[in-house]
C-alpha cells in the first residue's frame, strides 16, 4: 500500500518536470549552481577549520606532554608543620687563676666577668625556626642554664617585601661589626675577643629589642645599608622606662670574591645608645671602692674585615679565614658618685681591635691564632679628677687553638691562652670545649 | 648600507634588552640546562663550580648580591644547599626567589629521587631526608627536569615563552639521540661491581645497572677514615670490585690509596659540567662520564 503510494508521487513529479518550460529549466540550473557553490564554499571552509585544528591539537600534544608533575617533599602527618628545631650543647674544662670579680682594667665593667673553671655546662641553645606564612618566618633562640631560660633572639624577618628590602622585628642580635651576629656556638675560638666583652658586657653582643631595615643594593658587588632602633637596654646602654627609642644603629657591609678562591667582606657600624644609672665601681684615691653611676651617651664606631680563601672555593677540605675588627667608643654624661667623691663630669674616648686567622688544614682540622689589645685611651672625670684612679692600660691577650670536628655537627676545641686584660695580672688560660648541634642543619652567615 | 648597519645596531640593542630572564643556578648542572633552554634570552649565573663540594657552600657576600637581582632560582632541592642557600635566599631581599614562589625551582622535585631514608637520624651521617640529591646523573632526569625548567620559563617570561618551548625541544631531541648512543656505548658496564668514594652517583649507578658494592666515606658526609678503607680493601676478598669512583671535587687520597693496594683503577668522573676538560656541557658530561668508566673497565 505505501509502496504503491510513493510510485505515484513519482510518477507525478516526473510528469511535472518534462511540462517545464525551457526558460524554467534555465532558473533551476542556475538555482543548483548556486547551491552548489555555496556547499563547496562550506565544505572548503570546513576542511580548512579541520586542518587548522588538527595541526593545533598537535603542536599542543608535543609542547605539553613531556612536563612532568612536581612532587614535593612529603611527610605524611600534621607535625610537619613543626618548627625546625635545633640544639646546641656547648660545655668546657678550664684551667686559670682564680680572680674574683674578673673585669678588664681600665673599663667599666659590662656585668661579670667569666671566672668559673674546672667542668662546667655553658649555655644550652635551643633554637626554632619556620616560616610563617608566605610573608614572614619567624625564629626564638632560647638559651638555657643553671635555672635561668634566657630568650637570646625571638623575631620575625620579612620574605615578600622584594627590592631588596628586609625588616626584622623583635629582640636579635644586631647586625653592627661582624662577631655580634654570631652565637658562641659559631665562635673559632671558645671565647668572644676582649673588645666585645669590652663594648657589650658579659654576653660580648649587642643585643635589641627593636626593628632593623636594611637594604641590599642591586648590584653586582654586595653593598648591604642597614638601620635598626629599639630599647637600646643592653649594655653600654641601660633598660629604661620611657617612649621613644634607648638607642639605634647604623652599618653599611660591602663584599666580593677575588677570582674563584678568595671572598670577603668589610663593614661599618655606628652604634648609639643611652644610659641612665648606669652602675659601676670605681677606686678612689684612698684605694677604697666607690659607686658611680653613669647618665649619658654613648657612641661606638666599628670597622670589620672578614676574608677567607680556599683553594678554588672548596672549602671542605682547606680553607683560610682572616678577621679583624676595631672599636672606639666615646661617652658623655655626669657621674653620680657615693662614696669619698663628688657628682661630676665624665667623657671617655677608649678603643680596642683584634685580628685572628683560623686554617683549616684537613677537613677535620683547624688551627688558629688571636691577638687582641684595647686601649683605655681618655678618661676625663671633670670634678672628680683628684678623687677618682683614673686606670691607664693597655689590656693585651693572645690565643692559640686548634679544633677537631667528626662531621658539620661536631667539634671538640683546645685553646691556650696568656691574658693580659687586668693590670699586673698574667693569666695562662687552657680551656678544652666541645660543641654539638643536634636537629635541623641550620645554615651559618659568610 | 646604512639601513644594514642601523638595522643591526637596533637588534643587538634589543637583543641585549631581551636577555631578561636571570637565571641564577645552584650547580653547574642545572645552570648549562637553563642555558640550554634560554639560549640568548637568559643570563645565567652559577653559583658554584664543578671543583666544589655542594654540600659546603658559604653563603658569601656575592652570592647574596646575584640572588637579589635573579627572576629564577634553581636549585637541585632535596636539601643539597640546606647549609647555605636558604640564608641566601631569605637575606637578598628578593621576594620572588623565596621557596613556594614560581621563581624558585627545585629540580629534585621533578624526578623521581632514590635512597629516601625510612629513618631520619644524624648516627646516619649527613643523610637528606628528602632522598638523594645528585639526581642529574641519570640523563632521563636531566630531560624531566628540563620539561618543568620550561615550563617555568614560560611561565615567568611568556614574551620569550615560544623561544624556550623551541630551545627545549631542539635540547630534547638531540638529547634523545644522545642517551641512545650513551646507552649503547655503555652496556658493557651493565652489572660491574664498583667502590664509590660519596654517595654521588647512585642516578649514574642506578640508570647503566652499574652494581655499587661500597663507598669510602663511612656515611654520607663523614670523611674516609683508615679503619673503615681497611674494611673496604677485607672485603675486596669476597665482593671484589672493578673501579673506585670519585667526583671532580672529592679527595683523590682515599681512592687513590684503594687503587694502590688492590690494583683497580681510580676513576675520576666529572660529576657535573665543569668537572673536566672535555665536559665542557651537559652533553660533554656524559660523554666523558660513559668514556671514562669504559677506560676504566678495560
Amino acid at each position: 500500500m505505501q509502496k504503491s503510494f510513493a510510485m505515484a508521487a513519482l510518477l507525478a513529479a516526473s510528469c511535472g518536470a518534462q511540462a517545464a518550460s525551457d526558460a524554467d529549466l534555465a532558473a533551476i540550473r542556475a538555482q543548483i549552481d548556486d547551491m552548489k557553490k555555496t556547499y563547496e564554499q562550506r565544505i572548503a571552509a570546513l576542511e580548512q577549520k579541520l586542518v587548522q585544528a588538527e595541526s593545533q591539537a598537535k603542536s599542543e600534544k608535543s609542547a605539553s606532554a613531556p612536563v612532568p608533575a612536581e612532587s614535593r617533599q612529603s611527610v605524611a602527618s600534621a607535625n610537619a608543620f613543626n618548627p625546625e628545631v635545633s640544639l646546641i650543647l656547648q660545655g668546657q674544662f678550664r684551667h686559670a687563676r682564680n680572680i674574683p670579680g674578673r673585669g678588664i682594667t681600665g673599663f667599666v665593667p659590662g656585668g661579670q666577668g667569666f671566672n668559673t673553671r674546672g667542668f662546667s655546662v655553658d649555655e644550652t641553645e635551643l633554637v626554632l625556626a619556620a616560616n610563617v606564612d608566605p610573608y614572614w618566618r619567624g625564629q626564638a633562640i632560647v638559651a638555657m642554664v643553671d635555672g635561668q631560660a634566657n630568650i637570646e633572639e625571638a623575631w620575625f624577618q620579612s620574605l615578600a617585601i622584594g627590592q631588596g628590602v628586609g625588616l626584622k622585628v623583635g629582640r636579635y642580635r644586631s647586625s653592627i661589626g661582624y662577631l655580634n651576629e654570631q652565637h658562641p656556638h659559631m665562635w673559632d675560638f671558645t671565647d668572644a675577643p676582649l673588645m666585645y666583652q669590652a663594648m657589650f658586657g658579659e654576653d660580648a653582643s649587642y643585643v635589641q629589642d627593636g626593628v632593623q631595615l636594611k637594604w641590599l643594593a642591586p648590584t653586582s658587588l654586595f653593598v648591604e645599608f642597614g638601620t635598626e632602633v629599639g630599647r637600646g637596654a643592653n649594655f653600654p646602654g641601660t633598660d629604661r622606662n620611657n617612649n621613644g627609642t634607648g638607642g639605634g644603629a647604623l652599618y653599611v657591609h660591602v663584599g666580593d670574591d677575588v677570582g674563584v678562591s678568595h671572598s670577603w667582606r668589610a663593614g661599618a657600624s655606628w652604634l648609639k645608645t643611652r644610659a641612665s644609672e648606669r652602675s659601676g665601681d670605681f677606686v678612689d684615691i684612698g684605694g677604697a671602692t666607690a659607686q658611680g653611676s653613669f647618665a649619658g651617651d654613648s657612641t661606638t664606631w666599628l670597622a670589620d674585615f672578614v676574608w677567607k680563601w680556599a683553594p678554588n672555593g672548596n672549602s671542605a677540605h682547606r680553607n683560610f679565614k682572616f678577621q679583624s675588627e676595631y672599636f672606639v667608643r666615646e661617652e658623655k654624661g655626669g657621674l653620680t658618685c657615693v662614696g669619698a667623691c663628688v657628682d661630676s663630669s665624665y667623657q671617655t674616648n677608649q678603643s680596642g681591635w683584634y685580628a685572628q686567622g683560623v686554617y683549616q688544614f684537613t677537613p677535620q682540622w683547624r688551627a688558629g691564632l688571636r691577638y687582641e689589645q684595647l686601649d683605655s685611651g681618655r678618661r676625663d672625670f671633670g670634678a672628680n679628677a683628684a678623687n677618682l684612679m683614673v686606670d691607664s692600660y693597655r689590656p693585651k691577650k693572645a690565643s692559640a687553638m686548634v679544633d677537631y670536628s667528626w662531621s658539620e655537627f661536631s667539634r671538640l676545641r683546645l685553646q691556650v691562652a696568656q691574658d693580659k686584660s687586668m693590670f699586673g695580672i698574667t693569666d695562662n688560660q687552657l680551656t678544652l670545649q666541645y660543641v654539638m648541634s643536634l636537629g635541623a642543619h641550620g645554615a651559618h652567615k659568610f | 648600507m646604512k639601513h644594514f648597519i642601523f638595522a643591526c645596531f637596533f637588534g643587538l640593542t634589543v637583543g641585549t634588552a631581551q636577555a631578561d630572564l636571570k637565571v641564577f643556578a645552584t650547580v653547574p648542572e642545572w645552570g648549562a640546562l637553563a642555558q640550554e633552554i634560554g639560549g640568548g634570552k637568559v643570563k645565567v649565573y652559577t653559583a658554584t663550580t664543578a671543583f666544589q663540594d655542594p654540600h659546603r657552600i658559604e653563603a658569601r657576600p656575592s652570592l647574596l648580591a646575584q640572588a637579589r637581582q635573579a627572576n629564577l632560582v634553581v636549585a637541585a632541592g632535596a636539601d643539597l644547599e640546606i647549609g647555605w642557600l636558604p640564608l641566601v635566599l631569605r637575606d637578598s631581599g628578593n621576594s620572588a626567589i623565596q621557596p613556594g614562589q614560581p621563581g624558585y625551582f627545585a629540580a629534585a622535585n621533578f624526578v623521581n629521587r632514590l635512597e629516601v631514608p625510612t629513618t631520619l637520624d644524624r648516627a646516619h651521617g649527613d643523610v637528606h631526608a628528602a632522598g638523594n640529591p645528585h639526581t642529574h646523573l641519570d640523563p632521563r632526569n636531566v630531560l624531566k627536569v628540563g620539561a618543568a625548567l620550561t615550563a617555568r620559563m614560560v611561565e615567568l617570561d611568556a614574551v620569550n615563552g615560544a623561544a624556550y618551548q623551541a630551545g627545549y625541544q631542539a635540547f630534547a631531541g638531540k638529547w634523545q639521540t644522545a642517551m641512545a648512543r650513551w646507552q649503547k656505548e655503555a652496556a658493557p658496564l651493565k652489572g660491574v661491581p664498583v667502590l664509590v668514594h660519596h654517595a654521588s652517583f647512585v642516578y649514574l649507578t642506578n640508570w647503566l645497572g652499574i652494581k655499587e658494592v661500597g663507598a669510602l666515606e663511612p656515611k654520607p658526609g663523614i670523611e674516609p677514615t683508615s679503619g673503615h678503607l681497611t674494611d673496604l680493601l677485607a672485603r675486596q676478598q669476597s665482593a671484589p670490585a672493578k673501579m673506585v669512583l670519585r667526583a671532580a671535587y672529592q679527595q683523590d687520597g682515599p681512592s687513590l690509596w684503594i687503587a694502590g693496594k688492590t690494583g683497580l683503577p681510580a676513576v675520576l668522573l666529572p660529576y657535573t659540567v665543569g668537572g673536566t676538560p672535555e665536559a665542557k656541557d651537559l652533553f660533554g658530561l656524559f660523554d666523558d662520564t660513559v668514556q671514562r668508566l669504559l677506560k676504566g673497565l678495560r
